[in-house]
């Protein structure tokens, strides 16, 4: 298997039904030298997943024969938007809501004093009756939603 | 490595599939990388920008994050419900990822700021920084390093906090540093979130009972004296005022009538913090975390 094929299957540790590919942290991978070099980005500053992606990066491609280095890259910044259409269904397969499109902005940042509305469905009944608990989630990525419909509650990803 | 289990006996054992590498327990050492968070990045200072006077700036803005990142955290399982102890932890965890690249910016730009450790010290240059400076080396503004109170305190400390940074990121967004326009671009998403969690949390006070918004006002009374010292630091008097006015306005709550705290540097609690913050590091200067 060539060298990107590795990295590109190595999986997010706190989302695992995501790769990194299709997460979009996954930024480069190339030869310099006898090494392969992968780039990656962070999602958020404090993520605090990065750590075990580059451990689990450069063990997968040691074992696959690879000496691997892990190179950092934060510019552009991650986006949401990045996430791919497999990921996506990866993560409704899984219980999760996807991200609607990242906000854009060309002057100063909106203060935004209601509730972020949300086109999201209910990754297991589909009801839009959905409401946010909070826009914090287990992990720095998601929001908590709950479900109105069959009331069960559900992590969104946040748009970002 | 297929590690194949069938102790039936043992009802954990299935849970630990057959990769070793997911846990903490199955990490080699040789793979052990520095955790530096610029690992790979392009630290080299452009030409015209004094490599000391971004240090310094980077030092300043990431002890700000750090500060109150340490006060936040210290709301984890003491906050009103859930929800809101899930948030705080979230934005705390944000604002140490911000300190983490910016320290780590300072000492890349000017390696002279990160104090001298024992020959043989693993501990890398952000740790260094965060633990094993004292407080006078601190440049956080005193908003930040202030006890926290109640829940009303929290909220509008943290309105002032995220209003007054979130305006100066998106403006270092254009920084001749590429380094720290990065960390700026990244920084401006979080803060954003975080703007709008206290601004949503301060109108719900103001509006709520008689109680919350006596809380409230009392906690924005306690911290608008830091305010003065907050945006001037931060070069954003213009930009947090027309925010602040609007979260104000939405509340019902007028700009509260004290002046400017006077003087500058520390308070004590800074030096109480750092004590309980630092003592573990500096009590194992050459330990492996």
């Amino acid at each position: 298997m060539n060298a990107y094929a590795v990295a590109a299957a190595v999986t997010d540790p706190e989302m695992p039904m995501l790769t990194l590919e299709d997460l979009g942290v996954l930024r480069d991978v190339r030869a310099e030298g006898s090494e392969v070099v992968v780039t990656i980005t962070p999602t958020y500053s404090g993520c605090p997943a990065m750590a075990t992606m580059r451990d689990d990066l450069v063990h997968r491609l040691s074992e696959a024969g690879y000496a691997a280095r892990v190179r950092v890259s934060l510019t552009p910044a991650w986006s949401s938007d990045w996430i791919t259409e497999r990921g996506r269904a990866a993560l409704r397969a899984h219980g999760l809501s996807a991200p609607g499109p990242a906000p854009r902005h060309d002057g100063p940042v909106a203060l935004n004093l209601l509730p972020t509305r949300r086109d999201a469905t209910c990754p297991r009944c589909g009801s839009a009756q959905v409401e946010l608990t909070s826009e914090f989630g287990p992990t720095a990525c998601t929001a908590l939603y709950r479900c109105t419909g069959c009331l069960e509650p559900f992590e969104h990803v946040k748009e970002h | 490595m297929t590690a194949t289990v069938t102790d039936h006996d043992n009802a954990y054992a299935d849970l630990l599939g057959s990769d070793d590498a997911h846990w903490a327990f199955g990490h080699l050492p040789e793979i052990q990388q520095g955790e530096d968070p610029l690992a790979g990045v392009d630290t080299t200072v452009p030409a015209g920008l004094d490599p000391a006077g971004l240090a310094a700036y980077c030092l300043f803005l990431g002890d700000d994050a750090l500060v109150m990142s340490h006060r936040l955290s210290e709301w984890c399982s003491n906050a009103p419900d859930l929800e809101d102890d899930i948030a705080l932890a979230n934005i705390a965890l944000d604002l140490l990822g911000q300190a983490r690249l910016l320290l780590s910016r300072a000492a890349a730009a000017d390696p002279s700021v990160v104090p001298a450790l024992p020959e043989g010290s693993p501990v890398p240059a952000e740790d260094a920084l965060a633990f094993f400076r004292e407080a006078r080396d601190f440049r956080n503004v005193r908003l930040v390093e202030v006890p926290h109170g109640d829940f009303g305190h929290l909220v509008a400390r943290l309105l002032l906090f995220a209003t007054a940074r979130l305006a100066a990121f998106e403006r270092l967004t254009a920084h001749a540093d590429p380094v720290l326009s990065a960390i700026a671009a990244k920084g401006v998403k979080e803060l954003a979130y975080h703007r709008d969690y206290a601004a949503r949390w301060f109108v719900t006070l103001a509006q709520g009972t008689d109680e919350s918004r006596r809380r409230l006002l009392a906690g924005l009374t306690e911290v608008w004296p830091l305010q003065a010292e907050l945006v001037a630091t931060y070069d954003v008097a213009a930009e947090t005022g027309v925010v602040l006015d609007e979260v104000l306005a939405a509340a019902g709550v007028d700009r509260p009538a004290v002046g400017p705290m006077s003087g500058h540097g520390h308070t004590e609690a800074l030096s109480r913090m750092l004590a309980e913050m630092q003592v573990v590091a500096r009590a194992h200067p050459l330990g492996t975390w």
